[in-house]
């Protein structure tokens, strides 16, 4: 009975410390893969298969951001600082957004994407596994996914990007 | 005793709320077809959990991951697929966290048995009491 | 400023004089002096009211919106309404501890002031225990979450309360359901005092019956208003989630249920002393574990305010020591010449109380363990899992049908040993109740085996409790409440089977039809409010016979803080509900609309007023058959 309490205290005091913030990719240490989609580009039109530009460079990082979100703009700077390096590339995945809105966030702020994909309706995002708006996917170029960031990235998220990148 | 540090942050935090709580609700929805969902639709989004919200189902929710959802369950029913085979994928990308039904497994075990182990015990205490008390 | 620190000193005061109403008690029990009682009287009227004056000081300062005062800034603003003003004392952490404390202190004196015919040193023990979880509460509110802290420099305005929470049934809420959970207490101290002076007998019984039923009622009323601020407020028409903070408050309402039925035949015949114990323990340390999850923050769900961890493992611990304690005092002072020599004859309304009480621990490990089972999965494995209505539906529902079978009869037992003989009046029942079912399911979409079995018992429950209501000498309380009950699951069953829903995105103007109504929109306007701005809608309902129903949704802007709520317009009548909620669509004139039709749904808030009414009934009746 009471190693029965003791433990109950144990996992209650546990769970009070415990992170609240949940991805299941990395609880369960298994390698997981992005899926593959194709979505038009913002400013072509042109339908892009995903796993195709993926291909293209060692490390991609795919970014899902809307103009309406808030913690995105505050991101973009650190994206644009991540764009320089060459051995990286950002895809955006422009989530449930208008077109005009978007192309003006990306000339007030910056635009730090080398692709936009637009996904009108939320879907593809969903098909991603992504909670929201900013997340972020750090893949190679297999689409093995890397690092997943629900919410807006820091300075230590880039820090660790850059290692992974560089070696 | 000032605002110190941590409420400071507290307060920045609350703001974020705040906006992040507009947008959701004041220019949220995307979504303008104005087709009905279907029972099964609904009854697919009752069984979900709206991630992003503090224990609301997809149903309950009208924040933009659970209308991007809601679309999803519809494409999918349009796909032919089962409503065992959306939470099975839906469970893939997000865990088990997003399904209300805990479903059976070596991790639920526990789950569904400790309250029926109350149940048959109780019987047998119930029992044991009337049939004990018949013999004196 | 100053009004801020006086209430500080008068909660210290309000502790220094538990730890003086401790050490009375404590020298009393041995020596036995009147001057020493008289003493304890005034220390707990101190105690009272030195809680008493900071309630109102804080409630004053949220009257004058005195931003000085942390909890005040944090939760009001000075463009509120008055009765929100008052209100948001208990929609935060630091002032509903606060109100916990004011119903603490003053329950103990009441307790004190009236069981004066009842053994001195079980009295005693009793204030004993309950100045423990008073100090312990004390020391958590100075401590950890102190209502008087002050800010400086003074800000000029505060954040506001969370629009959501400003309801009037919210607003009462939170007063109704601490009457219950803090009545626990009393519960909780005067088993363990009975225990400890041997006082565990039908006299016992009969005086802790009425806190059982004041603690029973009150918690009733609690989750009666939570529901119904749930269904207009939060804007989907749902009642009830199956979410962790209601199940918290629905634990000690099922223990308590078991422990009334179970001190009722403690009362009449002696019978189940440990048990009654037991569960008197049990039902506090669940209204405590309630505090604890919903504080600490660790539960998911759309109720808690979000808390730092230091507040979550001071009730931990204080939970734990208070487990350890009674646990300790259980084994040492239990019943030992176990009262097991009594005969319990299988037809008697001794096994009826004892199989309630097997439901009722069933009831309760499932709600428990559906709600704490993931917390133990997370910290073990590491999984997240979510436990919600399909999981109590498939281990709660099947369960109901043997309950309700056994609830129609049990009242009919008398008690030590009832003479079934067999009666034609028994064919007559069942075939009215048959009757009734085929009925019932002929007007039903849905038609499988469980539904019309459990259909069946509901309506054999129904016709059993209404005619219990015609015999003689019957316990009219009693009656009350189990038809309650019978109406409430009635309710819920063909609300949650035939409701209905429609959710269109349309423009002004639009009208789409539901079954045979035609909902039209037929124009938004806007409405500016001194704390909230709104766009509200007007639709016009028509029925088959040309009658017209408007309903009008709003959906509101609060200014502070800034957030957007859908306020649901309901048109209630006897037979249904209409309820119509509207939300804006990004960028568009679209509206999305959601229109609902709730067969029943006023019945479901009738019948637990009749619940209510029930024990209420109880409480003030005088026993007239008490041998």
């Amino acid at each position: 009975m009471l190693v029965f309490f003791v433990f109950c205290f144990l996992v209650f005091n546990k769970a009070l410390i415990k992170d609240k913030i949940y991805s299941p990719d990395f609880k369960n240490k298994k390698t997981t893969y992005l899926v593959d989609f194709s979505l038009p580009e913002l400013y072509s039109s042109d339908e892009i298969q995903l796993s195709e530009v993926i291909g293209n460079k060692e490390f991609s990082l795919v970014n899902v951001w809307a103009s309406w979100c808030v913690p995105c703009r505050e991101e973009n700077d650190l994206l644009k600082n991540l764009s320089s390096i060459s051995s990286l590339q950002i895809i955006g995945i422009n989530y449930k957004d208008r077109k005009k809105n978007s192309i003006k966030f990306l000339n007030n702020y910056g635009n730090p994407f080398k692709y936009n994909l637009v996904d009108k309706d939320g879907t593809e995002s969903i098909n991603l596994g992504a909670y929201g708006v900013p997340e972020t996917f750090l893949v190679n170029k297999n689409r093995k996914i890397l690092i997943k960031i629900i919410g807006p990235i820091n300075d230590n998220d880039v820090k660790q990007i850059r290692e992974i990148v560089n070696g | 005793m000032t605002l110190n540090k941590s409420g400071r942050l507290l307060m920045v935090k609350k703001k974020f709320m705040v906006f992040l709580f507009l947008f959701v609700n004041f220019f949220g929805n995307c979504y303008s077809e104005t087709e009905p969902y279907s029972k099964l639709e609904n009854d697919i989004a009752k069984n979900l959990r709206c991630l992003i919200c503090q224990g609301q189902s997809i149903y309950d929710s009208n924040s933009e991951f659970a209308l991007s959802m809601r679309i999803y369950i519809k494409d999918q029913i349009d796909n032919g697929h089962s409503e065992d085979q959306i939470y099975n994928m839906l469970v893939k990308k997000y865990g088990q966290w997003i399904v209300y039904d805990p479903g059976y497994s070596k991790k639920t075990f526990l789950l569904w048995f400790i309250p029926i182990l109350f149940f048959l015990l109780g019987g047998a205490i119930i029992y044991l009491r009337i049939y004990k008390s018949k013999k004196i | 400023m100053i009004l801020s620190n006086a209430g500080f000193l008068s909660l210290l005061l309000g502790l220094l004089s538990s730890f003086a109403v401790f050490l009375c008690s404590v020298l009393n029990i041995k020596k036995n002096l009147l001057n020493l009682e008289n003493k304890i009287y005034k220390f707990l009227t101190l105690q009272f009211f030195s809680v008493v004056i900071s309630f109102f000081i804080l409630l004053y300062t949220f009257i004058i919106s005195d931003f000085s005062n942390e909890t005040v800034y944090n939760n009001s603003h000075s463009t509120k309404p008055i009765f929100y003003k008052i209100t948001g004392l208990w929609g935060n952490h630091e002032g509903s501890l606060l109100l916990w404390l004011l119903v603490l202190t003053s329950f103990v004196l009441f307790f004190f002031f009236s069981s004066k015919d009842e053994p001195k040193n079980f009295r005693l023990y009793t204030v004993i225990f309950h100045q423990i979880i008073v100090i312990g509460f004390f020391i958590f509110v100075l401590k950890t979450s102190n209502p008087f802290d002050i800010l400086f420099p003074i800000p000029s305005e505060g954040l506001g309360l969370n629009p959501i929470l400003q309801d009037p049934a919210l607003a009462i809420h939170p007063p109704i359901l601490y009457v219950g959970y803090v009545g626990t207490s009393i519960i909780f101290a005067s088993s363990l005092a009975a225990m400890v002076t041997g006082y565990v007998n039908n006299l016992w019984a009969k005086n802790l019956k009425k806190w059982v039923l004041i603690s029973w009622t009150f918690l009733t009323g609690g989750i009666l208003l939570g529901s119904i601020w749930a269904y207009y407020e939060l804007g989907w028409g749902g009642f009830w989630f199956w979410d962790p903070v209601e199940n918290i408050s629905l634990m000690p309402w099922l223990s308590l249920t078991a422990l009334l039925h179970c001190i009722l035949t403690l009362e009449k015949r002696d019978l189940f002393k440990n048990w009654s114990i037991i569960l008197s323990i049990v039902t506090f340390m669940l209204s405590v574990t309630g505090t604890f999850l919903v504080r600490s923050g660790i539960l998911n769900s759309v109720h808690t305010f979000a808390n730092d961890p230091s507040r979550g493992i001071y009730i931990l611990i204080f939970l734990f020591v208070l487990i350890l304690v009674s646990f300790v005092i259980f084994f040492i002072f239990e019943n030992k010449n176990l009262e097991n020599k009594k005969e319990i004859f299988f037809l008697s309304k001794e096994t009826s109380v004892l199989i309630n009480n097997w439901f009722m621990i069933y009831f309760l490990s499932v709600v428990l363990i559906g709600t704490v089972y993931p917390i133990f999965l997370d910290v073990i494995t590491s999984e997240k899992i979510s436990v919600g209505p399909p999981f109590y539906n498939k281990l709660l529902i099947p369960f109901l049908i043997p309950f309700f079978l056994f609830m129609s009869v049990g009242p009919s037992m008398s008690w030590i040993k009832t003479n079934l003989k067999f009666k034609a009046s028994y064919i007559y029942y069942f075939l009215l109740t048959s009757a009734a079912t085929i009925a019932t399911i002929y007007f039903l979409t849905q038609k499988d085996f469980l539904l019309i079995i459990l259909v069946f018992s509901l309506v054999f429950l129904s016709i059993k409790t209404l005619t219990n209501f015609f015999k003689n000498n019957t316990n009219h309380a009693q009656n009350l409440s189990h038809l309650g009950f019978a109406m409430l699951m009635l309710s819920i069953l063909f609300n949650s089977i035939s409701s209905t829903e429609i959710i269109k995105n349309i423009k002004v103007g639009e009208s789409f039809i539901s079954k045979n109504e035609k909902i039209t929109f037929e124009e938004v306007k806007t409405n500016e409010q001194k704390n909230y701005s709104s766009i509200i809608g007007t639709f016009e309902v028509k029925n088959k016979n040309n009658k017209i129903i408007k309903l009008y949704p709003e959906i509101r802007i609060y200014n502070q803080p800034v957030i957007a709520t859908s306020e649901a317009a309901i048109k209630t009548t006897l037979f249904k509900d209409r309820f119509i909620t509207i939300n804006l669509i990004k960028d568009e004139q679209l509206f999305n609309v959601r229109y609902q039709n709730k067969p029943f749904m006023i019945w479901i808030w009738i019948s637990t007023l009749i619940i209510i009414f029930g024990g209420t009934f109880a409480v003030f009746s005088k026993k007239k058959n008490y041998s």
